[in-house]
C-alpha cells in the first residue's frame, strides 16, 4: 500500500504529469499516485450538508444559513481537478416548508455538477417527504460509478404511530423532532420497508466492491438524546459486514466524528449553518438559532463561519478520505489508515499536535 | 516599606524598559541580524528616498510613502510609479509597519527586508529590470559605499540587496507613532484627551461596531489589527461572476511560474482575489490583510483598493454588512465576522469621530482654516 498523504507523492505526481492540475486549490490528499488504484476506482466528489435554510417571513430567510450554504456552493465550484458529483447530506431546510426547500434547491442548483441527495429529518417531518421528492427524487436508491457502490439511505424515519398519529398538526410534528433533548422525539429508524430494499440491493454486489453509503443520521448508536442514533444500526451493520471495504458518511451531527466498527469506517460531515454544540451567540440581533439545552464555547461566537464547512473527498482503493474545509479554522483531513485498519485524522490524533480548549472564566 | 520600596523600583523598571517606545505602542521587534544603529538608519533613509533607483530616475520609495502624509500617497486612489503608471492598490502606511507580522495587503511578504525587494522591480512601481542597477549605483556612490562598509563592513564590490534591504528596513522600524490623544485617554489616563462623542465612540467600536474582534487592542498597547486575512466585501463584490475563471487562470499561470507581486499589482481583477493569490485556501478568497487604524484620518482613501474616500463610507459599508451600497448582493466568500450592524446616524458619527483620535502629534494635519485666514492673501487663492 502506497502512502497517499506525503507531500513527496504529491511532487512526484506533479513532476508525472504535464496536464494544467492546479496544484494550489488541491487538498493534498487528493492527488492520487499514478497506478496506485488497481482496480480504477479513484475519484473524486464534494460533500455539502446541514445548511437549515430557514424562513423568516415573505422573502426573508436567515442571512447566516444562506450564506453558509451559498459559500460552499462558490467553493465547491473552484475545486480543481473537478469532483465527479456532489452530495447533499440532507437538512437542507429548517422546518421542511416549500419556500425553504426552493430556496435552498434555487442555491444548490449554482453547482455545476450533478449531485446526489440525502433526506435529513427538517426536510421530512412536515409534509414526510413529498415536496423534496418533487425536487429531489427517491428517498432512498443506490447506483454504481467507478467500481464503487454508492447507496442513500433515509435513516431519520420513526415509529408509524408517532409519525401519523400523535400530532394534531404536521407543523406540531415537524417542531417536535426538530427539537433536542425533547422527552416528546422519537429515535430515527430506517424501517422494515428499506432494511428489506438495503438487503436485496446488497445481494447483486459483489462481496470486494467498495461500498459507499450515506445517510442522515449515523448508522451506529452515538447519543439517543440528540439522535446521534439510528434505531436498527446494528441491524444495518450486519448486512454491510460481509464486504470487504464500507464506509458510512452521514451528517445531523454538524461535527466531525470518526469510528470503525468491524469493516465499516464511519465518518460524519460538519454543517454549513452552525456547530453543534455551539456557543452562546451575538446577542445584538436575533440568532435564530435553536435553543441549546448545552451551552459551549468551542466556536468563535464573533465569526458565524467558524467551526462549519464542507467536505471534499477523495475516493481511493475503495475508501473515502475526507478533507475539511474548515472557515476560520485549520482546515482538516481524516483518512482511512490502512495499517491499523481504521480511519484517523491525519494531524491530530496525535496528542502532541492538539491545539488546548480555550479557557473562558 | 520595604515592600512598597519594592514595588517602586519594579515600576520604575518598568517604565524605563517602555522608554523606546511612544504611548500606545509596544517595544518596535528587531531582527537578530539587523540589529538597529544611527549609522545604519541614516543610510536606510537615504536610500528610501533615493530616485535613481528607479527605471526612469524619478521615483523612490518615498514617492508612494510620503512622510507628509503620514507615510502613505493619500489622497490617490491606488499608486502612481514609473511613467504615471498605476498600480491596483492603495499604499500602506510605512509608519507601525515594523509590527504588522506580514508585509502587504496580501501579506505576501514575511518581512520588511524582504518587502523592499519588491517594488524595485515591478513594472508599474520602479519598474527595474532587475537589482543590478542599485547595485551599480551603491557600489560606484563613494559616499554610499563609505557608508556600506561601515554600517556593515563590507566592500564596495561585495554590497548586495541583503545589506540595501537591511538599512531600509532598519529605518523603516524608526518610522514608528503613537502616543495619540485616544493613547493619552485610553492608556495614559488623561481624562480630556479626547471628547465625549469619542468616548461614545469608542464604546460603539467595542460593541455594538463589532469592530475590535479585527482591529484588536491589548492591554497596554493598541496595534488595532489583528494581523489577519478578511473578505470585508471589497473589490470581489465586483467581479463575483468573474471569480470562477479568474482563480482557474491564476492558478495556473501562478503553477507555471508566474511573478504574483506582478500578477496581483498589474491587474485590478487579479488584485481582488486577494490572499488567495497568496496562499491558495478557497477560504482567504478576496481577503486582505486587517489595516491598522492608526492615523487612519489622514490616509484617505480607504481599503486595499482605495475604493471609499472617506471614514464615513468605509463605516456605511460595515454597517450594511459588507456592501458599500444598501441592498448590493453580498460575495458568497464574505468572511463570517462580517454582518449588519443596524448602528444609528449617532453610532456611526461617534465611531469616526473616535477614528480621529488616533492620529500621532506629528501627522495632525495642519490647520487650514487658520492659516488661511492669517494670511492677507487668503481671499484671493
Amino acid at each position: 500500500m502506497k502512502k497517499m498523504n506525503t507531500l513527496s507523492g504529491r511532487r512526484d505526481f506533479l513532476k508525472a504529469t504535464s496536464s494544467g492540475l492546479i496544484a494550489g486549490m488541491l487538498p493534498v490528499s487528493l492527488v492520487r499516485l499514478v497506478g496506485a488504484d488497481e482496480h480504477g476506482t479513484d475519484f473524486t466528489f464534494a460533500y455539502i450538508s446541514d445548511s437549515h435554510i430557514q424562513h423568516i417571513k415573505d422573502s426573508k430567510f436567515v442571512r447566516n444559513w444562506d450564506q453558509g450554504l451559498i459559500r460552499a456552493v462558490a467553493e465547491t465550484n473552484l475545486l480543481e481537478p473537478k469532483p465527479d458529483f456532489v452530495v447533499f447530506g440532507g437538512d437542507l431546510a429548517q422546518l421542511g416548508t416549500k419556500p425553504e426547500l426552493d430556496h435552498g434547491a434555487e442555491i444548490l442548483a449554482g453547482l455545476n455538477y450533478k449531485m446526489h441527495a440525502v433526506l435529513g429529518e427538517h426536510d421530512y417531518y412536515l409534509d414526510l417527504g413529498e415536496y423534496w421528492s418533487e425536487l429531489y427524487g427517491k428517498h432512498y436508491y443506490s447506483w454504481d460509478h467507478k467500481g464503487v457502490h454508492f447507496i442513500t439511505l433515509n435513516s431519520i424515519l420513526t415509529y408509524d404511530e408517532w409519525t401519523y398519529d400523535r400530532w394534531e398538526s404536521p407543523e406540531r410534528r415537524m417542531n417536535e423532532m426538530a427539537g433536542l433533548d425533547n422527552p416528546n422525539g422519537s429515535p430515527f429508524m430506517v424501517g422494515k420497508k428499506q432494511l428489506k430494499w438495503l438487503k436485496k440491493d446488497l445481494s447483486k454486489v459483489a462481496k470486494d466492491t467498495p461500498v459507499v453509503v450515506f445517510s442522515h443520521s449515523p448508522l451506529q448508536k452515538i447519543y439517543k438524546g440528540w439522535n446521534f442514533w439510528t434505531e436498527e444500526a446494528d441491524d444495518v451493520q450486519a448486512m454491510l459486514k460481509p464486504f470487504d471495504k464500507v464506509n458510512v458518511i452521514y451528517g445531523h451531527v454538524h461535527q466531525i466524528q470518526y469510528n470503525q466498527i468491524d469493516n465499516i469506517a464511519f465518518t460524519s460531515v460538519m454543517s454549513t449553518a452552525w456547530p453543534w454544540p455551539y456557543p452562546e451567540s451575538y446577542a445584538q440581533a436575533e440568532s435564530h438559532l435553536p435553543i441549546m439545552t448545552v451551552p459551549m464555547n468551542r466556536a468563535d461566537p464573533f465569526n458565524e463561519r467558524d467551526a462549519t464547512g464542507w467536505q471534499f473527498m477523495n475516493m481511493h482503493t475503495g475508501r473515502v478520505d475526507l478533507e475539511f474545509n474548515l472557515y476560520n479554522n485549520t482546515n482538516r483531513t481524516v483518512s482511512f489508515n490502512e495499517e491499523k485498519g481504521h480511519p484517523e485524522d491525519t494531524m491530530f490524533d496525535d496528542p502532541a499536535n492538539r491545539i488546548p480548549a480555550q479557557q473562558h472564566f | 516599606m520595604k515592600n512598597v520600596l519594592v514595588i517602586l523600583g519594579g515600576l520604575a523598571m518598568a517604565s524605563a524598559a517602555m522608554a523606546g517606545s511612544p504611548l500606545g505602542l509596544p517595544d518596535v521587534p528587531i531582527p537578530e541580524d539587523n540589529p538597529q544603529t544611527a549609522e545604519k538608519i541614516a543610510l536606510g533613509a537615504r536610500l528610501f528616498n533615493d530616485v535613481r533607483f528607479s527605471s526612469t530616475g524619478e521615483v523612490s520609495c518615498a514617492s508612494c510613502h510620503v512622510a507628509a502624509s503620514a507615510f502613505t500617497d493619500s489622497p490617490l486612489q491606488v499608486s502612481e510609479g514609473i511613467e504615471k503608471l498605476t498600480g491596483t492598490r492603495n499604499a500602506p502606511t510605512v509608519v507601525n509597519a515594523a509590527f504588522n507580522k506580514t508585509q502587504f495587503w496580501d501579506g505576501r511578504s514575511p518581512s520588511l527586508e524582504d518587502q523592499a525587494l519588491h517594488p524595485f522591480l515591478n513594472p508599474v512601481e520602479m519598474g527595474l529590470p532587475s537589482h543590478d542597477p542599485i547595485l551599480g549605483i551603491v557600489r560606484d556612490d563613494e559616499s554610499y559605499a563609505r557608508a556600506f562598509k561601515s554600517v556593515f563592513g563590507v566592500k564596495a564590490e561585495a554590497i548586495s540587496m541583503d545589506e540595501v534591504t537591511k538599512a531600509i528596513a532598519a529605518f523603516e522600524r524608526t518610522e514608528i507613532a503613537g502616543n495619540s490623544p485616544f493613547d493619552r485617554w485610553y492608556f495614559g489616563g488623561e481624562k480630556d484627551a479626547i471628547s465625549e462623542q469619542a468616548v461614545r465612540g469608542f464604546a460603539v467600536f467595542l460593541g455594538n461596531g463589532r469592530c475590535v474582534s479585527c482591529h484588536t487592542i491589548e492591554q497596554d498597547f493598541a496595534l488595532f489589527t489583528d494581523h489577519q486575512f478578511h473578505n470585508v466585501g471589497i473589490g470581489i463584490n465586483d467581479i463575483q461572476e468573474k471569480v470562477p475563471e479568474l482563480a482557474r487562470t491564476f492558478q495556473i499561470a501562478k503553477n507555471q511560474g508566474m511573478d504574483v507581486d506582478v500578477a496581483v499589482l498589474s491587474d485590478a481583477d487579479t488584485s481582488h482575489l486577494g490572499r488567495f493569490a497568496v496562499d491558495d485556501q478557497l477560504s482567504s478568497m478576496g481577503a486582505f490583510k486587517t489595516s491598522t487604524l492608526r492615523n487612519i484620518a489622514v490616509t484617505a482613501p480607504y481599503m486595499h483598493d482605495g475604493s471609499l474616500m472617506t471614514l464615513r463610507e468605509v463605516v456605511d459599508h460595515y454597517n450594511n454588512g459588507g456592501v458599500s451600497k444598501e441592498g448590493d448582493p453580498i460575495n458568497p466568500f464574505l468572511g463570517g465576522g462580517i454582518r449588519p450592524l443596524d448602528l444609528t446616524e449617532q453610532e456611526i458619527d461617534d465611531l469616526v469621530t473616535f477614528m480621529e483620535t488616533l492620529t500621532s502629534p506629528r501627522f495632525e494635519p495642519v490647520d487650514n482654516d487658520l492659516v488661511t485666514s492669517a494670511s492677507p492673501m487668503g481671499d484671493l487663492q
